[in-house]
């Protein structure tokens, strides 16, 4: 299950799930940075769990529920992590954003009112040189607030 | 490289046995990066996460049985586990990013066989035994006597440990665990230590463990530390007894550390003291609260 659907895919054994999305797939918005756990560039979201994609083996993930960039949007609007991120300034070049989307969305689903230690920790896998963290910081800790707004709260899935 | 993931140790065991060049890998948080970093490449990547013995976690019968390929984020938010070991929880809480959380396993962190791998201090200081099984059938181990030096295990090539017994706590006994990074997240210890205490029913030291980690080839345990506290009414800060002194000089004696760009031998050592210090007052604190 890709961001929802049943998906079928061919991969080598040896490819991780990293390039299984971008290179057999064409889903690019998932990022590679490191290559080895660093970064967090690559972060999807395994049966709810946050990992890094270039740690993760291709073929195991059959049978399991993969969420990726590509997923986080309705289909006529943005998830409101996105919309803080685009706000609040929290990306330039934008490498680093899909991952920091994912680890902040694997985050609020676990912990819907953050603190911004909370925060800081939830995001510590992942790196960015261009925004120097504050205003991503500050946006995740924004869209938490709206997303906690009674008109705003939806069950949770 | 091939993969696969058995469903039975049966199967495991003969795919390792019929594949020289294999290698089993839980949550590969160190095997793909040793592997992008230039180690040879296993023939074959054998999966254990799909044995049901190596993912299951329950007490009985006096013994905690702890899956070796659990990934740490299910053991730090299993509330049995965290009340009974909380610095088996503490050590294994402080692998890597909550992105390395999903994946890294107490097998892994053991087997990778580095000597600053966070939640093997508080293994051994719960006298944790490894169950493994290999083509011989299967056998156990103290986790001590499984890590024989850095990147080096005393396993045969077709073995691997599907889980980790460790004996109920008795009555009035805790542990703790800390480490020393220069950052607070995503490093290495330049220094760690683990406690195991047990204390009488009026808050005496009976029994204590003290292992370290990062300051020695492998995780060390400081064998004099339970001569040295028994009997000990161990203070709420670190305080001035002269036990202290002791404690320190055994914890020293222990210690064989490198220089590296984390921290210079001898700045590991003092790190190890004072980490010896919290853990073992935090451990005796814990069982006292347990009385
Ligand atoms: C970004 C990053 C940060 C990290 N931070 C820390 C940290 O703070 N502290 C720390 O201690 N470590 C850290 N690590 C290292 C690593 O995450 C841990 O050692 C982890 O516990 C390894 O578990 P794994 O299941 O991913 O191991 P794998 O990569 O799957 O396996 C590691 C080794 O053990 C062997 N093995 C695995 N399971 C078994 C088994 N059941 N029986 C026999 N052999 C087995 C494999 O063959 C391999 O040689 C970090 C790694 C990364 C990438
Ligand atoms: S690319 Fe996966 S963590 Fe950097
Ligand atoms: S915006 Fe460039 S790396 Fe984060």
């Amino acid at each position: 299950m890709l961001n929802g659907d049943e998906i079928d895919f061919l991969c080598n054994d040896y490819q991780t799930l990293l390039s299984a999305l971008r290179d057999e797939l064409g889903m690019i918005g998932t990022k590679e940075g490191c290559g080895t756990g660093d970064c967090g560039a690559c972060s999807v979201i395994l049966d709810g769990q946050l990992v890094c994609s270039c740690l993760v083996f291709a073929p195991e993930v059959d049978g399991r529920r993969v969420e990726t960039i590509e997923g986080l949007a309705e289909v006529d609007h943005l998830h409101p992590l996105q919309d803080s991120f685009l706000e609040g300034a929290a990306f330039q070049c934008g490498v680093c954003t899909p991952g920091f989307l994912m680890a902040a969305k694997a985050l609020l689903d676990r912990n819907p009112s953050p603190t911004e230690t909370e925060v800081r920790y939830g995001v510590a896998g992942n790196l960015c040189r261009c925004t120097g963290y504050d205003k991503i910081v500050r946006s995740i800790l924004d869209a938490a607030a709206r997303m906690n707004e009674p008109e705003n709260r939806k069950e949770a899935p | 490289m091939k993969y696969r993931a058995p469903t039975s140790i049966d199967e495991a065991v003969e795919l390792l046995s019929a594949h020289p060049g294999a290698a089993v890998f839980a949550g590969a948080t160190d095997l793909i990066p040793q592997i992008q970093g230039g180690r040879p490449e296993p023939s074959l990547v054998v999966d254990l996460k799909r044995i049901p013995e190596t993912v299951r976690l329950e007490s009985e019968n006096g013994f905690w049985r702890v899956g070796a390929a659990i990934p740490a984020a299910a053991l730090t938010a299993h509330a049995g586990l965290s009340a009974v070991f909380p610095g088996l929880v503490e050590g294994a809480g402080l692998i890597g990013s909550d992105q390395i959380q999903g994946r890294a396993t107490l097998g892994g962190n053991l087997c990778n066989a580095s000597p600053a791998a966070d939640s093997v201090p508080p293994l051994v200081a719960l006298g944790a035994e490894a169950i493994i099984v290999g083509p011989g059938g299967e056998r156990s181990a103290p986790v001590s006597e499984v890590v024989i030096g850095p990147g080096a295990t005393s396993l045969d090539r077709a073995e691997f440990i599907t889980e980790f017994r460790i004996p109920s706590p008795s009555r009035w006994s805790s542990d703790a665990y800390q480490r020393f990074i220069p950052r607070t997240e995503m490093d290495i210890a330049v220094a760690g230590a683990a406690a195991r205490i047990r204390v009488d029913s009026d808050g005496r030291c009976e029994e204590a463990a003290v292992v370290l980690a990062a300051v020695a080839p492998t995780v060390v345990e400081v064998s004099a530390a339970s001569g040295i506290l028994e009997g000990r009414l161990i203070p709420h800060d670190s305080g001035r007894d002269a036990f202290w002194d002791e404690l320190e000089e055994a914890v020293v004696s222990c210690c064989n550390p490198i220089d590296d760009k984390r921290g210079t031998a001898e700045y590991r050592r003092k790190v190890a003291q004072v980490l010896a210090r919290r853990t073992v007052v935090t451990a005796a604190r814990r069982a006292r609260e347990t009385l």
